[in-house]
């Protein structure tokens, strides 16, 4: 089913509530969001970050609201065009970083090699490592689980925190990625609670607390990457 | 992406991915094993007394072995989450359920034929009836077996004691299938009685299962 509501809009959210017994992960949230930008979801654990991104990649149904992405309502019709990297890696522990990719890649009906190598060799690894993902070191399957997510060249990337465990050096490299992909029209949204990585390929930031998005600001403000502070506790600190 | 591709390429992963690990050939092979010596050594029968309750045997040691494989199966696919990552491609999700019901039953099948050999030894079994039979009997209640493992297996990923709760369920689903086979097969090793009608019977039970399976599956793997 799809829908012509929001033209402008990858992705859209009315009223969207996702509710666990009685704990509500997400509560009413609104919002649209533009193509061919970089968002940066920030807030404090349990602030419903993930749940965002687990709803918008259709992986969990919202108890209440509508959900528009990439102008569809059935987000398995679009599976094709986006990618999603979760907390955990994805990926099979007893085959290669390259046999992964494979078996992925033909999930989304890429059979050439090469595409897979390439994913492989842009976050910074190397195709032809034999060893097993399993004893991978957890930068190395954040980076192949990176790998695996942009294989199909997605529209829409959805990143839940790529950036933990990986050294400075690797997450600077693969916050410089994600500003090229945005560069080429790509959106991407990301959960971190390293925002100064991005400080200058952010286009905004939102803020997440108790399941609601309270602010959404231009950029990455200073201020919260110095103090590490929420927009809460600035507000409630004002005098 | 095509459901014969998916369907290929998931067995193939899936083949690949045991040869790795042995996770379930191993625990399977020496559970059937155990059962194979246990009732060896509790029972000292003659051909002819062994021949009527040989069927029995086979079936209860193949349902406990494949219980076994059938639970490496989800949790293979929980681990790292790497479910989540089939979840959101655009390929079939019933093809997913086939290519695990045909893994598992390339699983249970090899460890049929490993134990049916020992089972002609310890029990001096020779068949009276028609080998064919056998064969019908074993490729059939396998299937019925492994067909509602998966399924049922697939609804308790999401529990915690899903080790527990993938027998619960199991169990009294597979009893119309498991006694159609332990008649096919104890009718053909005596040559008493005709196994026609306990093979037909899984025939039947193996399609309604297969057709209820892969129509429900989509909605059991996205319910949560």
């Amino acid at each position: 089913m799809t829908s012509t509501d929001n033209p402008g809009f990858v992705v859209s959210l009315r009223e969207v509530s996702k509710l666990y017994g009685r704990f509500a992960a997400l509560r009413n949230v609104t919002a649209d969001f533009a193509a061919g930008k970089l968002y940066l979801i920030l807030g404090e654990n349990g602030a419903g970050k993930s749940t965002l991104l687990r709803v918008i990649a259709g992986l969990i149904r919202p108890t209440r609201g509508q959900l528009e992405v990439l102008g569809s309502k059935d987000i398995r019709s679009i599976g094709s065009q986006f990618g999603y990297m979760a907390h955990a890696s994805m990926l099979y522990e007893e085959l290669s970083g390259m046999e992964n990719l494979q078996y992925f890649a033909r999930l989304y009906g890429i059979s050439d090699p090469a595409i897979c190598e390439h994913a492989i060799r842009t976050v910074g690894l190397d195709p032809s490592l034999a060893r097993r993902a399993g004893q991978y070191s957890q930068g190395m399957k954040q980076r192949m689980s990176l790998a695996r997510a942009i294989l199909n060249d997605p529209k829409l990337l959805l990143l839940d925190e790529p950036f933990s465990n990986v050294d400075v050096t690797s997450a600077r490299e693969m916050a410089r990625l994600l500003g090229e992909m945005r560069d080429h029209g790509r959106t991407i949204f990301l959960v971190t609670h390293q925002p100064a990585l991005l400080e200058r390929i952010a286009d905004e930031s939102v803020w997440m607390s108790a399941g609601e998005i309270i602010l959404r600001e231009h950029g990455v403000s200073a201020e919260a990457i110095a103090s590490g502070v929420t927009p809460v506790q600035r507000r409630s600190d004002a005098p | 992406m095509t459901f014969a591709t998916t369907l290929k390429n998931t067995l193939a992963k899936d083949l690949q991915l045991e040869w790795r690990s042995k996770d379930a050939i191993n625990s399977m092979l020496f559970f059937a094993l155990l059962v194979v010596v246990i009732f060896s050594f509790s029972f000292d029968l003659s051909p002819e007394e062994s021949r009527p309750i040989a069927g029995g045997l086979v079936w209860v040691a193949l349902l406990f072995a494949a219980v076994v494989a059938l639970n490496q199966t989800w949790s293979r696919e929980l681990r790292n989450s790497v479910l989540d990552a089939y979840r959101i491609a655009p390929a079939p999700l019933e093809s997913l359920f086939l290519a695990k019901t045909i893994g598992n039953f390339i699983f249970v099948s090899v460890l049929e034929l490993v134990i049916a050999p020992l089972f002609v030894i310890f029990y001096n079994l020779r068949s009276v009836g028609p080998v064919y039979q056998l064969v019908l009997a074993s490729v059939l209640g396998n299937w019925a077996l492994v067909v509602n493992g998966t399924f049922f297996g697939a609804i308790s990923i999401r529990t915690r004691s899903r080790e527990v709760l993938l027998p619960l369920l199991l169990f009294p689903i597979s009893i119309p299938a498991m006694l159609a086979a332990v008649n096919a097969t104890a009718n053909t090793l005596t040559g008493e009685g005709s196994a026609y009608l306990p093979l037909v019977f899984l025939a039947v039970y193996d399609v309604v299962f297969t057709a209820v399976g892969l129509f429900l599956f989509e909605t059991v793997l996205q319910a949560e």
